[in-house]
């Protein structure tokens, strides 16, 4: 038996998702969305023994392969114009966002 | 023989021998874009499209033509000074828009990146550039490398197949394995998450390397899935991406997961021959498993009878060459790499698309000047094309809390098994103890533009013979093994142990070398017949 995604479920990841979406792509992301769940579906099926490990990464990472961390300093950054420049609204430097509105807590 | 259809080791050689010069190979590559490639993707293009659009290879976003003719004059002067210009010096080299390049756009394919200019280069790049390679532009992908063709991109036209300009290239390299094989560029740096090198290498007649994960740096790569992109070569021929590899490879101290391993001379081993070597065949990657469209029951069908064709007669050739072919080996995860793709891909891109929100640079919308919130929102939603936003919300679905155990855990699991499957048969103590697996790089040659785009199961199976390989973190290799009844390239592929390349590269060119005269080898992409 595979899981649906209602449309209420899709709606609210909609909304965690800060995405606003047309009816027309709403229809068609939640149809692609079931369609690939049929196929994560064949997961399930999968025999596995409960002491199978996860794994984050394909290859393991050994002590003598993995690089040493860089060291946490704080390093002037040479470009700090170039980076604000890339900002679609600037004012002295601050990044300007549009107003947070006001929300009541349930 | 024109100097941009010229190998780049051969072009390394005129160069140093004062027989050519930096300029002249970009000029050559420049008359080539000139006379192939058609105008560039761009967003919404006015009229969309053009009587002139058919029959072009369209792989270039934004050419970076002051940018290569500054970088091949410095090559031609160092040259003239009597320096060592490096071993990639004066070679034209395309860059997956994926990648950061200071002070040239890094779009992503994306209209969300459309305007965002990299105020850093990646190491990969930068390890080109020191070596001398002259860095020709960017190319065309699918949005954020999210699809097999090419044509997710939100930069139209979006690239052809330089074979028939009817099909797709494959994706997302397809900007890069189209400019390479339509003789654009020598080489190409592209990404591969889950073929996305190896794929449209098959599909476009050219070599692709997906390195081991971690062979790489991934410092200034646009992520897509962290735990699986790879950077990686795309090129003519074998020696070709070996000495690209070369230049790339190693650990990187910007990025904790370039592995701390040394980097061998690819070269010096290339051509070692195959004596020796133990090469596997695996019926699992004879057959592809996939959902019937109309039902969605899964299917289980033989690759095409030319594609194993092509597998076995490589096998054969490699074996009078003295390689021992193992046959039977059993890899039986193999059918479960796209479903556990499909949930493990879509978490980290979830994850990694987060971060484009309209505030600090990118797309923002104009139609949300007093709302944070609609901002959010609006810029997100007309900022990402379909494809992304399928991700981000199946990212989100299969991890959440309530579903993660039995989708995200459970493809993490799965993970471990198809590992399992390399390390036992690269085992040197164990029972099949291979030094590679022979295998057919795609289930099917490449497939005509609009024939999948739009069904997002199907392009996925697409990558059903790569995708193995990004969730082990082997080494993949995409070379040419002939021409098919429709006239296209078919790929075949070699999959080795961690850090393996040098072995693969070896097979590739032994087996380049027993088909030096084969006929397939005369014939040129339709562009350029």
């Amino acid at each position: 038996m595979t899981d649906t995604i209602s449309r209420a479920m899709f709606d609210h990841l909609v909304d965690l998702a800060a995405l606003e979406l047309t009816p027309a792509e709403a229809e068609y992301l939640l149809q692609q969305m079931n369609n690939q769940l049929k196929s994560i579906a064949e997961l399930v099926a999968i025999p596995l023994d409960e002491d199978t490990p996860i794994a984050s990464h394909g290859v393991p990472y050994t002590a003598e392969m993995s690089p040493q961390l860089r060291l946490d300093l704080v390093r002037p950054c040479p470009n700090v114009d170039e980076i604000l420049a890339q900002a679609p609204q600037v004012n002295e430097r601050y990044v300007i966002v549009p107003d947070i509105p006001h929300a009541t807590l349930e | 023989m024109e100097l941009c259809d010229t190998p780049a080791y051969e072009l390394a050689v005129l160069l140093r021998q004062k027989r050519t010069t930096a300029t002249e190979i970009l000029n050559s590559c420049l008359a080539r874009i000139e006379a192939v490639d058609g105008r560039p993707g761009t967003l919404e293009p006015q009229p969309a499209t053009l009587p002139e659009d058919a029959g072009k290879v369209h792989a270039f976003i934004t050419l970076m033509k002051t940018h290569a003719m500054q970088q091949a004059q410095a090559v031609d002067e160092k040259l003239a000074a009597g320096e060592d210009p490096g071993p990639l010096a004066g070679i034209p080299v395309t860059i997956k828009d994926i990648f950061c390049v200071r002070g040239a756009p890094a779009t992503a394919a994306s209209r969300i990146l459309a305007n965002f200019v990299a105020p850093y280069t990646a190491t990969p790049v930068t390890r080109l550039e020191q070596a001398g390679a002259v860095v020709l532009g960017k190319v065309n992908l699918d949005e954020f490398t999210y699809g097999s063709s090419n044509e997710s991109s939100a930069f139209q036209p979006s690239t052809r197949n330089p074979w028939n300009p009817e099909r797709v290239p494959g994706g997302s390299s397809g900007g890069s394995t189209a400019s390479v094989a339509a003789g654009e560029a020598p080489l190409s740096l592209g990404t591969d998450t889950a073929g996305s090198i190896r794929q449209p290498a098959a599909f476009c007649g050219v070599v692709g390397l997906k390195p081991t994960y971690g062979r790489v740096s991934r410092y200034g790569l646009i992520a897509f899935a962290s735990s699986l992109d790879c950077p990686g070569p795309v090129a003519r021929n074998v020696t070709d991406a070996a000495l690209m590899l070369q230049a790339i490879a190693g650990p990187d101290p910007q990025d904790a997961t370039a592995a701390n391993v040394p980097v061998p001379d690819y070269l010096a081993v290339l051509d070692e021959g195959v004596r020796g070597l133990r090469i596997g065949l695996s019926p699992d990657y004879f057959r592809i498993t996939y959902p019937n469209p109309e039902t969605g029951e899964m299917e289980e069908q033989p690759v095409p009878e030319e594609m194993t064709a092509a597998v076995r007669r490589a096998a054969k050739l490699l074996a009078e060459m003295g390689a021992e072919i193992v046959e039977d080996v059993p890899m039986p995860n193999t059918r479960y790499g796209i479903p556990a793709y499909f949930v493990i891909s879509r978490v980290e891109a979830a994850s990694n698309l987060h971060r484009y929100d309209g505030v600090k640079y990118g797309y923002r919308t104009p139609d949300a000047q007093n709302d944070l919130r609609l901002m959010y929102r609006r810029s997100r939603g007309q900022g990402f094309g379909p494809q992304p936003k399928l991700r981000i919300l199946m990212g989100m679905y299969v991890s959440a809390a309530q579903y993660s155990a039995q989708y995200y855990n459970r493809a993490l699991k799965v993970r471990s098994l198809i590992r399992r499957d390399f390390d036992q048969v690269f085992d040197r103590s164990g029972r099949y103890r291979l030094d590679a697996l022979l295998t057919p790089t795609t289930p099917t040659t490449a497939f005509p533009m609009a024939a999948v785009y739009g069904n997002s199961v199907m392009m996925q199976y697409a990558d059903q013979l790569t995708v193995p390989a990004n969730h082990a973190g082997v080494p993949g290799l995409s070379f040419p093994g002939g021409l098919a009844a429709d006239g296209m390239p078919i790929g075949l592929q070699l999959l080795g142990p961690d850090f393996s390349e040098a072995t693969l590269l070896r097979i590739a060119r032994s087996y380049e070398l027993a088909t030096e005269s084969d006929a397939w080898r005369k014939v040129k992409p339709k562009v350029l017949r």
